[in-house]
């Protein structure tokens, strides 16, 4: 087998790596473990894990060379397809991008509804992190609980707006239709099930030897160096750091609403994960009071901000990030006067944690790999574009 | 299967193409190759709630080297078009693709300089699902479709037709 | 004293420009003085965290001033052009935020087309390592000092700069053979 040939194939994609009695492991594209598109090239001495080069780009769609081809309401169904695990919040943010670009603000009882469907969205992004996190390390039981549960939500979704994933909710300048009737029986159960479901996930997994060996203690990352690398969300938040933009820089109706921002202390793959089924809960009291406030609305109050046919908005550009299920959010868009965007530049949230996998899983084995891998919550549609 | 006739002791007769088929339609495992969106409807579609295990596709393979239908959910980009050639090389026959979704029939949305325009100028494919994305329900309707399509097949008839062909051409 | 006031104080003479648009407020800094303006914002202003670095191609605005002051002059005497240096075609753009303070900034620097290099700011901040690949793939920019500045979302043999004003959305056509010979 000719070694040194195949070495080379290699580094011409990863540039020059420690050659020596390592073994070159490649991961991905397509494997089990890979959240879709994701490939590492790792060199391993034996099980642990030398240097770990993450290639990305295969899912790359151009998305924003298209946004600077279609208008600015043509490219609402395109945000559906960064983050596809929650399509909603991609879709807020753009519509908040835009928002703020034409200088309007959107009526309360859409900003309510906004920020409801967000946190349904957020939850059903965790359950799915949750749920995979698990089956990457074996434990298949919790996946099959939280997978249903989405389902109920993937229902809220349909009754809304008429679809499960990819939703396109809302529009520049508000929501284009009202909370369905179904949804004021359907939420008082429905918070009970959401909660029974973390509370059996919580159950099998939080306090079981295997999964407490194998996720304490791994990936251990501190605050300071996953500012210095841009992290944002749930990463940064169990590396001990508190930053959420819902608090920091609140917009919609978050600081009407009281609830808590879940930190965790070592960064590592258990703190990640306790991150993110202590926000599940705190998405449901997000609910609870954005529902209460949403009920003293008279019932015909508006929905949506009277809007233009083509929307021109004036010279300029801006930034407006959000709190997403993954971290930081951003759109910034420059706007030349015309009906098209002159640019649009997403900011994803996971592409900043991901540039420090490296740095994450140096020393580690590689089943510790792939623990990482899973925690993170890279979504290859977000990290592409 | 058709059965021609049962006799007493347990004979069945049947043309042999059929118990070929009947033996390949019943459990066709799937390679989920999920890229984008639909690898979640996939997703969706191979857990409890629109279980696919009850039509025969139980055990998800994760190697190309053990499955038997390829279902390809998601956007193909030009980058990965090596990538999926070679997974569909590593397939053993009898193999047969699934293309789920718009991106994977036809580029869907994404009309840019990167997406490649459909799976079906790279590999053969069997059955395309409209949608972005399909439900689950339409994953697993394409699923019985495909069962259809392999029980209508003519394994041996491929075979014959070439021995028939050469021996005429030397006549 | 507002934030305006404090980066002017600060940057001095480093700042070409200040533009705020719906609150948020854009600098301009010089080609050659990059790395000190942002130390200078980093450790005095307090800007210490990178949110986003990226690029953008200015070529469309300047054909479309171009036309709009032609249409103009058809209409009244005929003045001679104005034959200055064209204005440099791309922008790359630091989004920084400052923890303490929960303010933004954005950072504009321009790169004309003939001298297509920055310093590279990853000294400053590691979250820059990707970004700055991602500018070079789409726009051309290289970054002087970069650790690996390969192409980061298109494959390595790609030998254009997709996000140009210049490149068509469908693309020219390209496909990648990958040759996988390892015997």
């Amino acid at each position: 087998m000719s070694k040194e040939k195949g070495l080379e194939t290699i580094c011409i994609t990863t540039g020059p790596t420690e050659v020596g009695d390592y073994v070159t492991l490649n991961i991905g594209p397509i494997h089990p473990a890979m959240h879709g598109t994701l490939r590492v090239i790792t060199q391993t001495d034996g099980e642990t894990v030398i240097s770990a080069k993450p290639e990305i780009g295969y899912l790359h769609r151009g998305v924003e060379k298209l946004g600077e081809n279609l208008t600015y309401s043509q490219f609402l169904p395109m945000t559906d397809r960064l983050n596809y695990c929650s399509a909603i919040c991609n879709n807020v943010a753009y519509e908040m991008a835009v928002e703020k670009l034409l200088g309007i603000e959107v009526p309360p009882k859409a900003q309510l509804i906004r920020m409801i469907m967000m946190e349904l969205a957020r939850i059903a992004d965790h359950q799915v992190c949750v749920g995979i996190l698990g089956v990457d390390l074996g434990a298949l039981t919790p996946f099959f609980y939280l997978i249903i549960q989405r389902e109920e939500i993937y229902e809220i979704f349909e009754w809304h707006h008429g679809a499960r994933l990819t939703n396109s909710m809302g529009a520049i300048g508000g929501v284009e239709a009202d909370l369905p009737d179904r949804f004021h029986e359907k939420w008082p159960k429905m918070r009970d099930t959401i909660r029974r479901a973390n509370d059996e996930t919580d159950s099998l997994l939080t306090h079981n030897r295997i999964w407490m060996d194998r996720t304490i203690g791994v990936n251990a990352f501190c605050g300071d160096d996953a500012l210095d690398w841009g992290f944002t969300g749930p990463m940064l938040r169990a590396c001990g750091v508190r930053r959420d933009l819902r608090k920091d820089e609140p917009y919609l109706m978050y600081d009407k609403v009281d609830f808590e921002v879940p930190v965790g202390k070592h960064g590592d793959v258990f703190d990640r994960y306790m991150v993110r089924m202590l926000e599940m809960e705190e998405s449901v009291k997000i609910i609870d009071q954005a529902y209460a406030l949403y009920k003293e609305l008279p019932d015909d109050a508006p929905l949506m901000k009277k809007m233009p046919k083509i929307i021109r908005p004036p010279e300029g550009q801006i930034y407006h990030a959000i709190e997403s299920p993954n971290g930081e959010l951003g759109f910034f868009i420059k706007s030349d006067g015309s009906d098209k965007p002159y640019r649009i530049k997403i900011r994803p949230p996971c592409y900043m944690v991901y540039q420090a996998f490296e740095d994450l899983v140096k020393g580690e084995m590689i089943s510790d790999l792939i623990a990482c891998l899973s925690s993170l919550n890279v979504i290859a549609g977000e990290l592409d574009r | 299967m058709k059965f021609q006739a049962i006799q007493g002791e347990g004979w069945l007769l049947t043309k042999a193409e059929q118990l070929i088929n009947w033996g390949r339609s019943r459990s066709p495992w799937p390679f989920p190759y999920g890229t984008a969106c639909c690898g979640i409807e996939l997703m969706c579609a191979l857990a409890s709630g629109y279980d696919m295990a009850r039509f025969g596709a139980e055990r998800v393979a994760f190697t190309p080297r053990q499955c038997d239908v390829l279902i390809e959910a998601g956007t193909i980009t030009k980058k990965m078009v090596p990538v999926l050639k070679r997974i569909y090389a590593q397939m053993a026959e009898p193999k047969w693709v699934i293309a789920v979704g718009a991106c994977a029939c036809s580029g869907g949305v994404f009309r840019t300089y990167s997406t490649q325009q459909g799976i079906g100028s790279i590999i053969p494919v069997d059955v395309y699902i409209p949608g972005c994305p399909p439900r689950p329900e339409g994953i697993l309707y394409a699923l019985l479709k495909l069962i259809d399509k392999i029980e209508a097949d003519h394994p041996l008839y491929k075979q014959r037709r070439k021995v028939v062909e050469a021996l005429e051409a030397a006549k | 004293m507002s934030l305006k006031e404090r980066i002017e104080g600060i940057l001095g003479r480093d700042l070409l420009e200040l533009t705020e648009f719906r609150g948020d407020i854009c600098v301009e800094i010089p080609k050659n003085r990059v790395i000190q303006a942002l130390t200078m914002l980093k450790e005095e202003a307090g800007f210490d965290f990178l949110s986003d670095l990226f690029g953008i191609d200015n070529l469309d605005l300047y054909t479309k001033a171009k036309k709009k002051k032609k249409k103009s002059e058809d209409d009244e005497a005929q003045e001679p052009e104005e034959k200055g240096p064209p204005p440099p075609r791309f922008e790359v753009i630091y989004l920084l935020l400052s923890l303490s303070t929960n303010e933004r900034v954005m950072v504009k620097v321009r790169v004309p087309e003939d001298d297509l290099e920055l310093p590279s700011i990853t000294g400053l901040w590691r979250a820059a390592n990707w970004p700055e690949r991602e500018v070079f793939d789409m726009f051309g920019v290289r970054f002087k000092g970069h650790p690996n500045l390969r192409r980061l979302l298109m494959w390595d043999e790609f030998q254009d700069h997709p996000l140009r004003k210049d490149y068509p959305l469908e693309g020219k056509g390209e496909e990648r053979h990958l040759n996988y010979d390892i015997a």
